[in-house]
């Protein structure tokens, strides 16, 4: 199948590697993976923080760079979550029916890498090696908006040598929440906080899931306790084989 | 006596009201330990209804459908209620309710009132509004009775002392109460004080306040639902019966009445029933108030009504599910949000009910983990409705020259430009490589300055790397292989 990747600015800026993972994983299970080199950023940012006018425009432009592409997969659950959900509503809020009909049809194109690799691929096990304990923290997005929790999980159970250790609370925001973290750093610190004591509950070593923002934000306070344990995005841990170790 | 008039003016930003909050070890405790309760006692009997989330559509349906046509109700609810033998009136705001509450009273010559708890006299202030008229409203409600001696304020919509424990409550008491010198901190001794001295009330004071859940216009039948039986006795017992409600309460019919009575309950205090339902008709000779008020009040109401993308506000049930769930609400309580409405659907009902000031601060109040929207029991979406009052405030700031050039507004503007541009975007990556340098420590980033700091108060950076993705794809694959999708890689 070709797959185009969507790898979201955030990733593409700070995150390379999670992209490298996808595309090494997309074409171990033989799929042809390309890079609209046109794309940018979503609008994610600017449409949460109410930055309606920016964030239309943003919009536009990732139809005109997307549009020709027949699948999309983005590892980032809240960058699928605006382009699935929230480019039809602003659509429909603007009322443009041109608009309308483009941004429906880009919502039905996009998927999440896990949720494209076990429900729309039906595999569950991509031949993937990591010997470490895991635990899975299933970011707000993922589970909440795009309900895909069971497909990250599947996969993980698939992954030889990873030890999956249930993660207390999982359903419990990380705190990131965007510009939040910054605007109510406080209140976002107590919700880190608390999210950090039920990983290092579960002794892993890492801390895994499909969102690199929220990992950020959750690695950066694994690394300031120096805990000893770091956040990995999911992709990464699939990317990983038994080959490439001995490398 | 509480004077925090109206309820709903918030004072405070967010951010600094919940600093203090956060910083408070015992409210902390209370609140995390009541919310995680009660937050598995509601998983556990939502999960015994198969058919839960047909009833959440359901209940959408039928407020969106009064929403539509409120005019309509309303009308036929005033029709109702005046050929059962009630009055209705009609209030444009707070200030007017509570005078027409207040006049009631005065004629009766009344200078002690009972009160049935009810979130909408606490929005407009009704018990500082009577006390100017030297009317002394007496909560009835055990939590409000504590929030009430306690000269305090309530923390949550539907449990307002739930940032006390025992024996806060039993230091309370034995400050206000009489006879309560050797009181243990047993709930069954606390209970019992508090019932000493609100039989008395009930006994001798022959008028009462209530709100209300729900008033079915049909028949212009009022309803309460409650767990203590306190409301019944206000609202049986009394000559003078007065009912403030906000205009979205009313439903056209019985039959939409049967939805609710199966997921209120069940959202609010996990109960399958409530203990008690009252539900009344005007008034009847020989039996109950031999006079009844019906107040109807807007307060903004119809300013959130004509907005539409924020309509569905008034859906709210008041259940108190969102906040339970909430893991703002969790740290932070009720008091942070200074509000009558606290927690998830306070940080979009009270900003709409307000004036522009520190409420504006309310809407991101929350990280949009959407765990409210999940729980609410008429589906109200709340993650996209603060999104869309973000929206608006930014609106509003752009049209001022300080809004429009603040540190916020030229950073947004300035990303959207990058993000026009994939090479502009690229050139930012590179720039960004270069910037961070006199920040990195290792392999971190463990201290940023200005509005950043927030972030690195806890939390260390992750610093970008040199190569972005799209620098590794070109050298990799080179551009032509990215350039036209459909083309193999
Ligand atoms: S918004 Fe929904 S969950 Fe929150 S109190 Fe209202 S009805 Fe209940």
């Amino acid at each position: 199948m070709q797959v185009s990747l969507f790898i979201s600015c955030f990733n593409d800026t700070l995150f390379p590697q999670t992209g490298q993972a996808v595309v090494s994983v997309l074409e171990r299970l033989g799929h042809s993976v390309d890079f609209p080199m046109e794309q940018t950023c979503c609008g994610q940012m600017h449409l949460n923080s109410g930055y309606r006018d920016e964030t239309v425009g943003l919009m536009r432009r990732f139809l005109d760079v997307f549009e020709p592409c027949d699948v999309i997969v983005c590892p980032s659950s809240s960058c699928v979550s605006t382009v699935r959900t929230s480019y039809p509503r602003l659509a429909r809020e603007m009322g443009d029916a041109e608009l309308i009909r483009r941004t429906d049809a880009l919502a039905g194109k996009v998927f999440e890498f896990s949720e494209f690799l076990v429900r729309k691929l039906g595999v569950e096990d991509v031949g993937a090696y990591y010997p470490h304990r895991v635990t899975y923290h299933p970011t707000c997005n993922s589970l909440r908006a795009l309900k895909i929790t069971d497909a990250a999980l599947a996969l993980l159970r698939n992954v030889r040598g990873l030890e999956l250790i249930e993660l207390p609370k999982s359903e419990e925001c990380c705190g990131f929440g965007g510009t939040f973290a910054v605007k109510n750093a406080d209140t976002s610190i107590a919700m880190l906080t608390d999210k950090l004591a039920n990983i290092r509950s579960t002794q892993a070593e890492v801390c895994t899931a499909v969102d690199n923002s929220c990992l950020m934000h959750i690695a950066g306070g694994l690394s300031r306790e120096r805990s000893g344990r770091r956040a990995l995005h999911l992709a990464e841990i699939l990317a990983s084989t038994e080959e490439g170790m001995r490398q | 006596m509480t004077d925090f008039a109206p309820g709903i003016v918030v004072e405070r930003d967010f951010p600094d009201a919940a600093r203090d909050a956060l910083a408070n070890t015992q409210l902390r405790r209370n609140i995390g330990k009541a919310t995680n309760t009660i937050r598995a006692k509601r998983l556990k009997v939502v999960g015994e209804m198969p058919d839960w989330q047909e009833l959440r559509e359901a209940g959408r349906q039928i407020k969106a459908q009064v929403a539509r046509h409120l005019d309509t109700h309303l009308l036929k609810l005033e029709e109702a209620v005046t050929a059962a033998g009630g009055r209705v009136h009609w209030a444009r705001d707070g200030e007017e309710a509570n005078r027409i509450i207040g006049e009631i009273l005065a004629r009766h010559g009344a200078r002690e009132v009972l009160k049935i708890k009810s979130l909408t006299t606490d929005e407009t202030g009704l018990n500082s509004a009577l006390a100017q008229r030297g009317i002394s409203a007496i909560e009835t409600d055990l939590a409000e009775v504590i929030v009430q001696l306690g000269e305090d304020r309530s923390s949550h919509i539907l449990v307002p002392a739930i940032h006390r424990n025992r024996a806060e409550i039993r230091e309370i008491f034995k400050r206000k109460l009489a006879g309560t010198e050797n009181l243990s901190d047993e709930p069954a001794e606390l209970a019992g004080a508090a019932r000493r001295y609100l039989r008395e009330k009930f006994l001798t004071v022959p008028f009462a306040i209530s709100g209300a859940n729900f008033a079915v216009a049909e028949t212009g039948s009022v309803a309460i639902f409650e767990s203590e039986g306190n409301g019944r006795m206000c609202l049986t017992l009394p000559k003078v019966l007065i009912s403030l409600m906000g205009i979205e309460k009313v439903i056209p019919s019985w039959r939409d009445m049967e939805v609710f009575l199966q997921t209120l309950p069940r959202s609010s205090t996990a109960e399958r029933m409530n203990p008690y339902n009252s539900v009344w008709s005007g008034t009847r000779a020989g039996e109950g108030p031999e006079e009844f008020h019906l107040v109807l009040l807007d307060n903004g109401r119809t300013d959130v009504l004509a907005d539409e993308p924020a309509r569905e506000t008034l859906a709210c049930i008041r259940c108190s599910a969102c906040l339970n769930v909430c893991p703002v609400y969790e740290r932070t309580g009720g008091h942070a949000y200074g509000s009558t409405y606290p927690g998830p659907i306070g940080a979009i009902l009270t900003p709409q009910l307000n004036q522009p000031g520190p409420a504006e601060t309310l809407p991101y109040a929350s990280s949009l983990c959407g765990a409210c929207f999940e729980a609410c029991p008429v589906k109200i979406d709340i993650p996209r409705i603060l999104v869309h009052l973000r929206g608006k405030i930014v609106g509003r700031k752009k049209e001022t020259l300080a809004g429009k050039f603040s540190g916020e507004a030229i950073a947004m503007a300035a990303m959207a430009r990058i993000f026009g541009s994939a090479r502009l975007f690229e050139l930012a990556q590179k720039s960004a490589v270069i910037g961070q340098k006199p920040f990195v420590r290792g392999n971190v980033i463990p201290s940023l300055p200005g509005p950043m700091a927030g972030w690195t108060a806890m939390r260390d950076v992750t610093p970008v790397p040199k190569q972005s993705f799209r620098q590794w794809w070109r050298a990799e694959r080179g551009a032509e292989s990215s350039a036209k999708p459909g083309g193999s890689a």
